[in-house]
């Protein structure tokens, strides 16, 4: 069901973009204004959710321990999985950030019907297309500077060149287009095929989904059928990026369906589970060192205690102790 | 807030990267213009297919000229537009009335960074003096 919901509602972004260009003339709203709004929405939203997870009280280390902690010099220590200090604790965010490790960990249960046996068996797909489809946006969003900046410096030729290195068609078809949607449908097959999957599934799952196919596939569009004018395109996009307004003339109506569609993610991210961008720089069982043993950590709220010596309850009770005849250190 | 030098860092490198394009625009010296293409100086008023059409589409039709000349050796190509017939050939073609590579083809590829493999295999015109 929220498969069909969230399709609905990609549908219907796209088709309001069409419809705005094509019937209400609104090239400057879905073109220059909307996507402004929804970048200020973005960086914003970020930095307010950042902050606000940064206020959490932190008062005791939490990482997960996959291996052994720091403890005698002969046992032999596992830094990565068990960080002992801040160089551990980066390598290990490090790995996490860049290949997705303990996603890589991933295991599938698994009834085998002939032997009515459980088992856990690893299953490295879901990494697999994880890190795909991560790493080619992140080549298309550099490839898209080329748009973005006024003049296309040359570390966005080389991302070109190697990145269209098979030389497939004119325009060259780019290999992270292909890697990119790929992954993307597996991503989402995955979660359409396996019941146990689609019964986890919530709509939101399927419209980030929907939405990364649908900016995928309007820009393949643009590239490689329907082709635009294309230094309308970088005219209106590098003015957008000068804070200059330019209404983007003669580019169709994909151009705008990439626009709005690009422009509600960005708007969405900060208030979705996309936001794991951010959040996995801020997770405590990852990014803390084990140093529970080794460092003594003092609950930040924990009142101030107030100390009371004998000496004080003695002077206190001073006449009582004496009337029952106990013995007194100050007398 | 706890930790808040690296996570005020982070948030600065954040938007600071977000912005970038922002910043490089207002930053570097001059912005390139948007180009605008002459006329052809032969005095040349149509091309073979739509201006609109050849503005978006030309890398299409100079690839499939060149898989017709190179596999099937036909040289004929007759517009859509006004059935006249062209002689299909980027050197005698389109460079009769584009004859000037560095103001016609490379004004918008350098604009937008493409780096079409033609001269890969053509000869470069030769710009008059």
């Amino acid at each position: 069901m929220g498969a069909v919901i969230s399709l609905v509602a990609v549908a219907g972004l796209a088709l309001v973009a069409v419809i705005a260009v094509a019937v209400g003339d609104l090239r400057f709203l879905i073109g220059v204004v909307v996507p402004g709004i929804a970048f200020v929405v973005f960086v914003v939203g970020v930095a307010c959710r950042v902050v606000r997870w940064g206020r959490a009280a932190v008062p005791f280390r939490i990482p997960t321990t996959c291996g052994q902690q720091r403890s005698l010099p002969w046992i032999r220590n596992e830094e990565l999985d068990n960080p002992s200090g801040p160089l551990g604790a980066i390598g290990r965010m490090a790995g996490e950030v860049l290949l997705f490790r303990s996603l890589f960990r991933n295991h599938r249960v698994e009834l085998s019907h002939g032997r009515e046996k459980v088992s856990y068996v690893a299953s490295k797909y879901l990494w697999a297309a994880a890190m795909a489809f991560h790493w080619s946006m992140l080549v298309i969003l550099l490839r898209h500077f080329r748009f973005f900046l006024d003049r296309v410096p040359a570390w966005v030729e080389l991302v070109q060149r190697w990145d269209g290195f098979f030389a497939v068609g004119v325009p060259v078809v780019y290999l992270t287009t292909v890697v990119f949607i790929a992954a993307l449908l597996y991503l989402l097959l995955r979660r359409l095929v396996d019941a146990k999957l689609r019964a986890i599934s919530l709509p939101t799952d399927y419209f980030a989904l929907y939405l990364l196919l649908g900016i995928a596939a309007s820009g393949v569009l643009m590239r490689h059928v329907e082709k635009v004018d294309i230094v309308q395109v970088k005219a209106a996009i590098a003015g957008w990026a000068s804070l200059q307004a330019v209404t983007p003339a003669g580019v169709g109506g994909w151009y705008f369906v990439h626009v709005l569609l690009v422009s509600v993610l960005l708007a969405y991210l900060p208030f979705s589970k996309l936001l794991h961008a951010p959040g996995v720089f801020l997770s405590p069982t990852r990014n803390l060192a084990n140093s529970n043993r080794r460092v003594r950590h003092v609950n930040p709220w924990n009142p101030p205690i107030v100390g009371r010596t004998y000496a004080e309850w003695e002077e206190e009770f001073h006449d009582k102790l004496k009337a029952a005849g106990y013995p007194l250190e100050k007398e | 807030m706890h930790d808040a030098a690296k996570i005020v860092g982070g948030l600065v490198l954040f938007a600071a990267v977000m912005t970038s394009p922002f910043w490089y625009n207002a930053l570097t010296a001059a912005p390139a213009a948007v180009p605008a293409l002459d006329p052809p100086p032969n005095g040349s008023k149509e091309c073979v297919e739509p201006r609109a059409y050849m503005r978006a589409n030309h890398m299409d039709l100079l690839n499939e000229w060149r898989d017709l000349v190179v596999r099937t050796g036909q040289r004929d190509y007759v517009s859509t537009t006004n059935g006249r017939a062209f002689d299909m050939s980027l050197s005698r073609t389109c460079l009769d009335c584009h004859s000037n590579k560095a103001e016609f083809c490379d004004r918008c590829h350098t604009f937008l960074a493409v780096n079409p493999p033609c001269w890969d295999c053509h000869v470069e015109p030769k710009e008059a003096p």
